[in-house]
């Protein structure tokens, strides 16, 4: 652009055109913005300021300026929540995108009928609510009413309580990985799809095998694609909160109610009604969401193409 | 010229949508003038989930989620000319505590008159949530109501809200199992213990009982029992900084460690209250009893899956000390004024008269299985001799419940009832997962609660 602009006057006339569109351009966003203000920036805001005082149950509200940060990072109820999270961080994410990487490169091999098939079916958890979703496994893991009972006495031998507190964990791994394998697919799906095929006819022509060709061309330029996908199943493992509300129905005592950080906060807010500390833990969990996320991108950032 | 035009675009679009949320959260006001100009309801965009056919007349609103409790509504409103009821079921206990705790930190959107359950009441005075109800004349109908109810619903000297129903405590079993095994139904604690190895040794392939790590309202009232009716807690609303906290005594502990024993002999079981599997393991023969409140029966009655040839039966709660029995209550209900109504005077009196004559109680005790707190209810020979098809023509309330409702004095509850209950959960669980054994699970319990109300700003005193 500065090739082009080398005279003063029509320096002045583009900055006026630019204005221009940067007006128009306002208008356009206008709509997202308000409601982006009034519905995130705005009670962000307000959610901050109760975070800065402190309100116990008896005596009035006090500035603390910071200190509440300070006991939410010593509360050991929330550490143990946020230890909580951080391993289903280790064991779902890799889970989540491992399977949903192997099935869109098998679905994306496959040009029958079937594969069109199967690719509806793994996309379909996707579309079953949360809410539901969670509500059919609870009664799935049921030890009177599921299936699984019946199942290992078929066999003679007496089933493992899935809803024990030692079960629990891989209990809520599987629902969400069930709920969440057919979305990452159909993301990575359709990058693959994007791939020039005619990579794939010069790997063919040097002799590379389908499985050569999956790791060795494939992958690498999806890898875009599968970085989003993590980015996405962490922040979402991070706020971990529905499944765990709705299997807690179940097994009370295996999931408390301070399971996970979101469900903390809830718990503080709307049971004990203690809101200033319950802005103060989400407030923290969103920091360290933030965090999590950044330092993802900024490790991978060669391989996204940030950079 | 077209900044300013695109400045008063984006400011008319924000109105726009700051308009929309005023709508939907104040609409009935304007869309009904009729009702700003008599006395507006505080929570005046509700729908009433019954209709109201006086409209002329002003309108308390009230939340609760009694069982049938449409018909007595509907009763209260056919025959006051001076008042109506806009009913809105906002949720069973949890939903709408949450709903109320959100109404209070937004200071607006809270009915009249709202349905707590007794030990929840000084969790909402802390908050000056509740109104005094001496003010507006409570005490001249004291009399109508049993001694423990009336301490339930108070706070100190202040009371807070009108007791409707009570859950005297009683022990429900399946007569025909211990029939079965010839075991004899106990009648203390010693004998339940001896009669749950019976049945064991007999054969019996479920439990005498369950005992669940989140039963911690049935187990805080168990505590109360060995602690010769006291709670634990000394809390008065009219010094609301003070509080007692006292929990770790041998009588607690006494009972901790029985259950720890019995579900680690395997004689209990120890699975989790609240479920659907729980519900089904209740009426399907797993478990041969079910320690229970006189609300029970309802809950029972209302499960599906059970053995068409149970035999139930309702028999007191076994004692500790025969010669000295405790009579203990789980549960229970009550209706109280918020603060933030604007016609306190009439909801009070719509609170004192929802359950305030015979009429009204007849379609709770027959329709929703209340249990009445309302003396001229409980005392009545219809009520005493009133026979309960679920028990084969038992009649329950002359058995078992009358005497154990008549003989409850009434409790404290502390100023934080769903954090005394969550940590009890956590604490239970934990013992069953072997992290501690029962006498420290008490001593921890104790010092958890100690610390958060310390935390909260509370002068605590123990022992």
């Amino acid at each position: 652009m500065s090739a082009i602009t080398t005279g003063a006057a029509p320096r002045a006339s583009l900055a006026k055109l630019r204005q221009r569109r940067d007006r128009w351009g306002w208008l356009f966003i206008a709509p997202f913005l308000v409601v982006f203000i009034v519905f995130l920036v705005a009670p962000l805001g307000y959610a901050f300021w109760l975070s800065l005082w402190q309100k116990g149950l008896v005596g009035g509200a006090r500035f603390t300026g910071l200190y509440n940060y300070v006991r939410v990072f010593t509360d050991p109820v929330f550490l143990q929540g946020l230890r909580r999270v951080a391993y289903y961080v280790l064991v779902m994410v890799p889970i989540q995108i491992g399977l949903a990487t192997i099935i869109a490169m098998i679905l994306d091999t496959l040009t029958t009928k079937l594969a069109r098939l199967s690719r509806l079916l793994v996309f379909l958890p996707y579309a079953v609510p949360a809410m539901i979703g969670a509500l059919m496994w609870s009664f799935l893991y049921s030890p009177n009413f599921g299936p699984i009972t019946g199942l290992f006495k078929q066999f003679g031998l007496t089933a493992p309580n899935i809803l024990a507190p030692d079960n629990i964990f891989g209990a809520l791994v599987n629902v969400v990985t069930w709920q969440w394998v057919g979305y990452y697919m159909i993301i990575i799906f359709s990058a693959l799809k994007a791939v020039d095929p005619s990579l794939y006819e010069a790997a063919l022509l040097d002799g590379a095998s389908t499985t050569q060709t999956a790791i060795h061309v494939k992958l690498p330029l999806i890898v875009p694609s599968l970085i989003m996908c993590t980015v996405f199943s962490l922040i979402g493992t991070l706020q971990f909160y529905t499944e765990p509300t709705i299997l807690r129905a179940a097994a009370p005592s295996a999931i408390p109610v301070t399971y996970t950080p979101n469900m903390y906060a809830a718990n503080v807010a709307f049971s004990r009604g203690l809101f200033n500390y319950a802005s103060t833990i989400a407030f923290s969990l969103g920091i360290i969401v933030f965090i999590g996320s950044y330092l993802f991108l900024f490790l991978t950032r060669k391989q996204s193409g940030l950079k | 010229m077209k900044k300013q035009l695109i400045a008063a675009g984006v400011a008319g679009m924000l109105a726009l949508s700051l308009a929309g949320c005023a709508g939907s959260s104040g609409g009935g006001a304007t869309t009904n003038p009729s009702d700003t100009s008599t006395s507006a309801p505080a929570n005046n965009g509700a729908a009433c989930d019954n209709t109201i056919t006086k409209t002329n007349l002003p309108q308390v609103t009230v939340w609760a989620w009694y069982p049938a409790f449409g018909p007595v509504v509907d009763l209260f409103n056919q025959t006051h000319d001076d008042v109506q009821i806009c009913w809105t079921n906002a949720g069973q206990g949890g939903g709408e505590y949450d709903k109320f705790t959100t109404a209070i930190q937004a200071g607006t959107g809270a009915p009249d008159v709202i349905m707590l359950e007794f030990e929840t009441l000084s969790s909402y005075t802390i908050q000056n949530a509740l109104v005094d109800l001496t003010k507006y004349g409570i005490n001249d109908i004291k009399s109508n109501f049993t001694a423990g109810a009336w301490k339930d619903a108070s706070v100190g000297s202040g009371v807070y809200a009108v007791p409707v129903d009570g859950g005297p405590m009683g022990l429900l079993v399946r007569k025909d199992i211990f029939d079965k095994y010839n075991v004899p139904i106990p009648t203390t604690w010693d004998e339940f213990a001896t009669a749950a190895k019976a049945l064991k040794d007999a054969g019996y392939p479920g439990y005498i009982t369950d005992w669940p790590s989140n039963g911690e309202s049935q187990l805080l009232a168990l505590y109360e029992q060995a602690n010769a009716g006291a709670s634990g807690f000394t809390y008065d609303a009219a010094n609301p900084q003070q509080l007692g906290i006292n929990f770790n005594t041998a009588g607690t502990k006494k009972v901790q460690e029985y259950w720890y024993n019995l579900v680690k002999q395997g004689v209990v079981a120890n699975d989790d209250a609240g479920t659907t599997d729980y519900t089904t393991a209740m009426v399907n023969g797993t478990y041969a009893s079910y320690i229970s409140a006189a609300w029970g029966p309802g809950y029972l009655s209302g499960a599906s899956g059970g053995s068409s040839d149970a035999v139930w039966q309702a028999v007191p709660l076994p004692q500790w000390d025969k010669a000295n029995p405790v009579m203990v209550n789980w549960g229970g209900s009550s209706f109280a004024v918020t603060t933030q109504s604007k016609q306190p005077e009439l909801a009070a009196k719509v609170a004192m008269g929802i359950y305030g004559d015979m009429d009204s109680w007849k379609i709770g005790v027959e329709q929703a299985a209340l249990f009445p707190t309302y003396l001229p209810m409980l005392t009545s020979d219809y009520f005493k001799n009133l026979p309960y098809p679920f028990f084969n023509g038992q009649m329950i309330n002359a058995d078992v419940f009358l005497a154990a409702g008549q003989g409850y004095t009434g409790v404290v509850y502390s100023p934080f009832t769903p954090y005394v209950r969550s940590q009890l959960d956590q604490a239970n669980a934990a013992m069953m997962q072997g992290q501690s054994d029962a006498d420290t699970t008490i001593d921890n319990f104790q010092a958890t609660l100690v610390q958060y109300a310390q935390d909260q700003g509370f002068t605590v005193t123990q022992g």
